[in-house]
């Protein structure tokens, strides 16, 4: 079980690295919420690998807040780009 | 702890990083939003549930397990929402490749 946790780790750490490149490049503004999106999702998923490595759910209660933080985040900057525009 | 259910366990987690590997890739290689926010919905779904599953699986206690649940219940409901919301002001602000769309009956709605 160890492995298959830093085998997770080391994945999860290059998919946010590569939601971070898309996240820095751009180029408009809902290209960055998709990738802040992903990026959020990626936090999530290692919280859970986290949680399921020492068998203890101390974590799971910001798991759900930052989940649900993350949906009115995207929700909020999408309508501010709807009025703006977003190049 | 049985060991068919760590198996399964381990094989989810793995699953669902894969999903998240394959979100980075697309993100960071395809050409324009629409097609990106094709590849980013996928693990947002399938791969988190599969993820939460296999974290689920080795709880020690029932309502850590229900509590990882609940998160994979809040992004069935909130995904849709968010993609939908993403991908008008993307159509709305005119950052997207209208020009390479099939069908826009966006357009016509108005």
């Amino acid at each position: 079980m160890t492995v298959v946790v830093w085998i997770c780790l080391v994945g999860l750490t290059a998919a946010a690295g590569m939601c971070l490149v898309r996240l820095v490049r751009g180029p408009s503004v809902p290209d960055r919420i998709v990738a802040l999106d992903a990026l959020l999702l990626v936090v999530v998923a290692g919280i859970a690998v986290g949680a399921a490595a020492t068998g203890d759910g101390d974590f799971l209660a910001v798991l759900v807040a930052v989940s649900l933080l993350g949906f009115v985040g995207t929700v909020t900057v999408a309508r501010f780009v709807e009025r703006r525009g977003g190049s | 702890m049985s060991a068919a259910l760590d198996v399964l366990s381990a094989v989810l987690l793995l699953l669902g990083v894969g999903f998240a590997l394959l979100a980075g890739l697309g993100l960071v290689r395809f050409p324009d939003i629409f097609s990106r926010m094709h590849a980013a919905t996928k693990p947002a779904t399938l791969g988190l549930l599969c993820v939460v599953l296999g974290a689920a699986l080795q709880m020690e206690d029932g309502s850590d397990a229900v509590k990882l649940l609940l998160v994979g219940a809040f992004q069935f409901i909130t995904a849709p929402v968010a993609a939908h919301m993403i991908g008008r002001a993307a159509y709305r602000s005119g950052t997207g490749d209208l020009d390479g769309l099939v069908v826009d009956e966006l357009k016509d709605a108005g």
